[in-house]
């Protein structure tokens, strides 16, 4: 039996009156490939910055890999909030890169911070270790694991360049690639194809897909109904806050149960 | 009277000892007022409302009064009040145009820091990065792009505004060539100051375009 490593239980959210969130249930097996859709204003996003600790949820439990890491009502400390943020990775519909910093320095960035932090409680505990010469390694090793993800995201001729030199699609690559870098558990795509020229998309797709392999757990939101039931093993449609249908992509694409569903997946031109 | 070369000499030398004091009174209030600056907007940015509030009016006061009443408010208060002559007339010049001038940047910075996209904070925060890295190590030289225009014209104001230590007798460069205008006649030295700002100015000028050009390899 596949493993489970996120069960989310119960979540809502409101912004002042208005409820986004009206009771989420969802469990994802480790390397299952999990794609959101739904029209716009159901809730997909909210959602995922729920799971990324971008917001707090109202109610509800995240467990990931059996254990309860964050739910309501308690108050977590900004360390606690950092530690859960690692089991997730996050890629913005608008990439959000660093713009000072070029390609290779935005995917080392935040491990090499991480790790230094690490690095220094172990030279404080370990007197002969030098910080100097530990950090030099630790940069080093960083930096060829930047290197082997920005290959796998194809911009090896790009590692130089800055943000602005670059394609919307081959920012967004990048932003895959500086989210790899901190190995998330769970992997999230809000609309990562949603701010690009149409001739762009393919290419960041195309990413996404090779990125699935056994063990790499991902959550995609997404607009492009193809691109979803090609690459998803299950799939949620979000409707209003809840989640109106829930299977297999030949279960609802192929077979929807609700209503809902039928109308919003023959309104985006998918039809068998 | 005729200009000669040796007096148009002695007036430059004279003029270069107050541009002296001048350049002194510029450098003091640039250094101590960018991080003042800083510190008053965060206190304008803060969470907290009663510190953002008193920042708020704070600054709203100092960029609401002339600079000379400042200067004159610096020196002359204490000394009614408490019959101590508490700044020396130097010190009373730099504290004003510390206190002047840091509000001033703090809106700057304000503006610098708010204009950052919220994405940027939530990139960091999805990587794991503490509240301080975000700020140091992705926010800031983002703000330091952005800013740099308004601060260089706040910078090049600053240049021209040490002649208003000339109103408690701060003998920087006007008033030296106002000491020759009363004690000489000669009214020439006061045109001539305009060659030393215009210099200065100049300098900053090319120095602001070329950190604008070294800056230039990232847009925000």
């Amino acid at each position: 039996m596949a493993e489970k490593i996120l069960e989310v239980k119960n979540i809502h959210k409101s912004f002042g009156k208005n409820e986004v969130l009206k009771g989420i249930d969802f469990t994802l097996d480790k390397g299952e490939v999990l794609v959101i859709i739904g029209s716009s204003g159901s809730g997909k996003t909210t959602l995922l910055r729920c799971l990324n600790f971008l917001e707090e949820a109202d109610t509800g439990t995240i467990s990931v890999g059996g254990e309860t890491i964050w739910s309501a009502g308690q108050k977590q400390s900004e360390v606690e909030i950092r530690r859960n943020r690692l089991h997730f990775g996050l890629v913005f519909q608008s990439f959000n890169l660093f713009p000072q910093y070029n390609v290779l320095k935005n995917v080392t960035l935040a491990p090499e911070l991480l790790e230094t932090e690490a690095l220094k409680e172990k030279c404080k505990a370990d007197k002969s270790l030098s910080l100097k010469k530990e950090k030099k390694i630790l940069s080093q090793k960083i930096e060829e694991r930047a290197r082997e993800l920005i290959d796998t995201v194809g911009l090896r001729d790009k590692i130089d360049s800055y943000p602005c030199q670059l394609s919307g699609g081959q920012c967004q690559r990048v932003a895959i690639a500086r989210a790899l870098a901190m190995s998330p558990d769970i992997l999230c795509f809000d609309e990562p194809t949603s701010a690009l020229d149409p001739e762009l998309t393919g290419e960041v797709l195309r990413v996404i897909r090779e990125l699935k392999t056994a063990d790499r757990t991902m959550i995609v939101v997404t607009h492009e109904m193809e691109f979803a039931r090609g690459v998803g093993d299950k799939i949620i449609y979000m409707a209003d806050g809840v989640i109106e249908e829930m299977g297999t992509p030949e279960e609802v694409f192929g077979n929807p149960k609700s209503e809902k569903t039928r109308a919003f997946l023959s309104k985006s031109a998918i039809k068998n | 009277m005729a200009i000669t070369w040796s007096s148009f000499w002695q007036v430059t030398l004279r003029l270069l000892e107050g541009f002296e004091t001048t350049c002194l009174i510029f450098a003091l209030t640039l250094v101590l007022a960018l991080p003042l600056g800083l510190g008053i907007s965060f206190g304008s940015m803060s969470k907290f409302k009663p510190i953002a509030y008193i920042t708020k009016v704070f600054v709203w006061i100092i960029r609401g009064v002339p600079l000379m009443l400042q200067i004159f408010v610096v020196f002359y208060v204490p000394r009614l009040l408490w019959q101590i002559p508490f700044f020396t007339r130097f010190n009373a010049v730099i504290v004003a145009f510390v206190i002047n001038y840091a509000c001033y940047f703090s809106e700057i910075y304000r503006g610098g820091i708010e204009g950052i996209p919220r994405g940027q904070y939530e990139a960091g925060e999805v990587l794991g990065m503490k509240k301080s890295q975000i700020f140091f190590k992705v926010v800031l030289m983002q703000v330091v792009k952005r800013i740099i225009p308004p601060m260089s014209n706040e910078i090049i104001t600053l240049v021209k505004d040490t002649a208003l230590a000339r109103v408690i007798m701060v003998t920087e460069i006007l008033k030296v060539a106002e000491e020759f205008a009363s004690t000489s006649a000669l009214i020439w030295p006061t045109f001539y100051t305009a060659v030393f700002y215009l210099a200065f100015v100049g300098i900053l000028t090319i120095l602001f375009g070329k950190i604008e050009k070294k800056l230039d390899y990232y847009k925000v």
